[in-house]
């Protein structure tokens, strides 16, 4: 239930700030919205089983975290940092922000 | 043999990506691996075409762990069927020919030009092959990244901002293609294809999760009501670049579309009224968009919209007729598409605009690109003999087979729509008196120079290599004056008009092909047993 009020508390913030003019704002909102997704992954694994999935450790599999989502999670996390550099790379060469209607 | 290459076919594109990277002169070294790297995996892919013949299925499995016997073994599943290898075909070759006209058009005159192409290239091969949901998630992001820096790199004055739109559009598209496959894993425990096979129409809550899944595909695929950034941002790159996205991007996102609905839901016919209908508007809409367009790159652009439902309506038919029709038009498409967008890109790039109005007179000068375009033209709007009239023939026998009446007479009109938009190129681009001459500098467009002039300035101060722009960059041939389309320019886009000719005039042949994709689709025990059987 936790994760759930979270995911939506992420998701709104990062709906409210992608839809901005500035593309920093933009950026800070994309990086909720990964969040989000992760949080959302990491729920997906089971938020109740917390043990570390070592197969000659464990005692029971009923409590091992599944290790798939983790993986999953921190493989999304290096591509939002990567994209998120770049954007803010792009908000910085720019001319400017993008405020103002082109054309 | 061929299975074991089958990862090979994304990593080699992106090993060679990042060597050239480091590696920056000589530039026919750089050259010849770019193409031939192309070539390899066009070759790659013929060879699957020929192996997966007659239904049969290539897998591996990547770093096999293995279990006791007995147990379900763990191991990111590569698979190739007909429907992987007829697309990575295709996608190559486009590539190929979009990155040779890139080097006479001198866009690899950016150094990051090849490298990027390359990368691109390894995400879709990656996207096609792969047999597990997550790694189609990485794939598409693979095949983005490069993409993001292509965009901003090369194109008109507004490219940045085109840019910004698409970066930020797709990466809001990525984080709900995410949380799809969480929602996914969640449900069904797995992101393996074939475990997941059938899963939605066993399980609502499955089927609700590849629902996010189906949104974040379609909003990649441009499909209305989520296709405005498509034609905001496409006009503004380069044309080499407009092709090469317009064949791999919006195309690769069908491909996974109609993997996904085939395996998940298999075919259930509670979504075909949904679907039809919401393809129908995307055909309409985009086509009508088309019409008012006044750039010829914008024109096309909408044009692809409308394209998406012709090619996603035979997804929606399912059946054996619907599905081979719809492959057959996703070939077809992606082919005269990339024709069309090189036709008018040399004009542009050679006359140096890409208005309608300012242009006249073309055909007269230049009867090679005028053939290529008017090949394609034709092509898309459906005339025999080239490659469209089979296409949509298929599409229009399958809607009336399921009994979509209303969709066949949408497919006719907004085929009529499509050739309204196509002559108002050719009246005003090829037709008429000459209203242009050629441009000295090739590549640049008037158009925009104003604007550009103050990016490019503003943006030197910035970041250098990566989005410097050089307006004052000169082609190696470009101090003669240009009085013509130069020929090698025309070469890439001929190739593909006359690939559609051959397509319309065999198209017995490939529609047997498509067939045999297509029965994959719908009974997919043999993609099933291939992926877990190893």
């Amino acid at each position: 239930m936790t994760a759930a009020v979270l995911v939506g508390v992420l998701v709104a913030g990062a709906v409210f700030l992608i839809v901005q003019r500035g593309l920093v704002r933009i950026a800070l909102g994309l990086i909720m919205l990964g969040h989000a997704a992760n949080l959302v992954l990491l729920a997906a694994g089971g938020m109740y089983r917390r043990e570390a999935p070592l197969i000659d450790q464990i005692a029971a599999v009923q409590t091992a975290a599944d290790p798939l989502p983790q993986a999953f999670v921190l493989t999304a996390i290096v591509i939002a940092f990567g994209v998120t550099v770049y954007l803010v790379a792009l908000a910085g060469a720019g001319t400017g922000d993008d405020t103002e209607e082109s054309q | 043999m061929i299975a074991t290459a089958l990862p090979f076919a994304a990593a080699v594109p992106l090993l060679m990506g990042t060597l050239l990277l480091v590696l920056r002169s000589p530039v026919w070294l750089r050259r010849t691996i770019t193409l031939g790297t192309s070539t390899l995996v066009l070759g790659y892919a013929g060879l699957l075409i020929l192996v997966t013949r007659g239904g049969a299925v290539l897998a591996h499995p990547l770093g096999l762990w293995e279990t006791s016997p007995g147990e379900p073994v763990v191991a990111i599943p590569f698979a190739a069927d007909m429907f992987s290898a007829l697309m990575l075909a295709v996608t190559a070759l486009l590539t190929l020919l979009c990155v040779a006209y890139g080097m006479v058009a001198g866009d690899d005159e950016q150094h990051y030009f090849q490298p990027m192409v390359l990368m691109l290239l390894a995400g879709v091969s990656g996207v096609v092959l792969t047999a597990d949901l997550f790694n189609l998630f990485v794939f598409i992001e693979v095949m983005l990244l490069p993409s993001y820096v292509l965009m901003s790199m090369l194109g008109g004055g507004h490219r940045l901002r085109a840019g910004r739109l698409y970066v930020t559009y797709n990466l809001f598209a990525s984080g709900v293609l995410l949380a799809g496959v969480a929602f996914v894993y969640g449900v069904a425990g797995t992101v393996n294809f074939a475990e997941l096979a059938g899963a939605g129409q066993e399980s609502t809550a499955v089927a609700v999760a590849a629902g996010v899944l189906m949104v974040a595909l379609g909003m990649k695929a441009a499909v209305v009501p989520v296709h405005g950034w498509l034609s905001n941002t496409y006009p503004d790159t380069s044309p080499a670049l407009s092709a090469l996205f317009s064949g791999l991007h919006t195309k690769v996102a069908i491909y996974a579309i109609y993997r996904l609905y085939a395996l998940i839901y298999g075919g259930d016919d509670r979504f075909l009224g949904v679907a039809v209908a919401i393809m129908v508007a995307t055909m309409v809409i985009g086509v009508l968009g088309a019409v008012g367009e006044s750039t010829m790159r914008s024109i096309l652009t909408l044009h692809m919209v409308s394209q998406i439902g012709y090619i996603l309506l035979g997804l929606a038919l399912f059946g054996p007729l619907g599905l081979a029709a719809g492959i057959f038009y996703l070939l077809h498409n992606t082919v005269v598409k990339g024709a069309l967008f090189l036709a008018t890109g040399a004009v542009e790039q050679t006359y140096g605009t890409q208005r309608v109005y300012d242009l006249g007179g073309v055909a007269r000068k230049e009867p090679l690109v005028a053939f290529a375009f008017v090949g394609a033209a034709l092509a898309l709007t459906g005339i025999p003999p080239f490659s469209g009239f089979a296409a949509k023939y298929l599409l229009l026998h399958a809607s009336i087979s399921a009994e979509q009446y209303g969709a066949a007479v949408a497919i006719v009109l907004v085929s009529l729509f499509t050739l309204l938009s196509m002559i108002k190129i050719w009246s005003n681009v090829f037709w008429g008196p000459l209203k242009r001459e050629p441009e000295s500098h090739p590549g640049g467009d008037t158009e925009t120079s104003g604007t550009e002039a103050d990016s490019s300035t503003a943006m030197a101060t910035g970041n250098g290599s990566l989005l410097q722009r050089g307006t004052t960059r000169t082609h190696a041939r470009a101090g003669a004056p240009l009085t013509h389309v130069r020929l090698a320019m025309i070469i890439p886009a001929l190739v593909l008009t006359l690939l559609a000719l051959g397509i319309g005039l065999g198209a017995q042949g490939l529609l047997v092909l498509t067939q045999e994709a297509a029965s994959g689709l719908i009974d997919t025990s043999t993609y099933v047993e291939a992926v877990i059987g190893q």
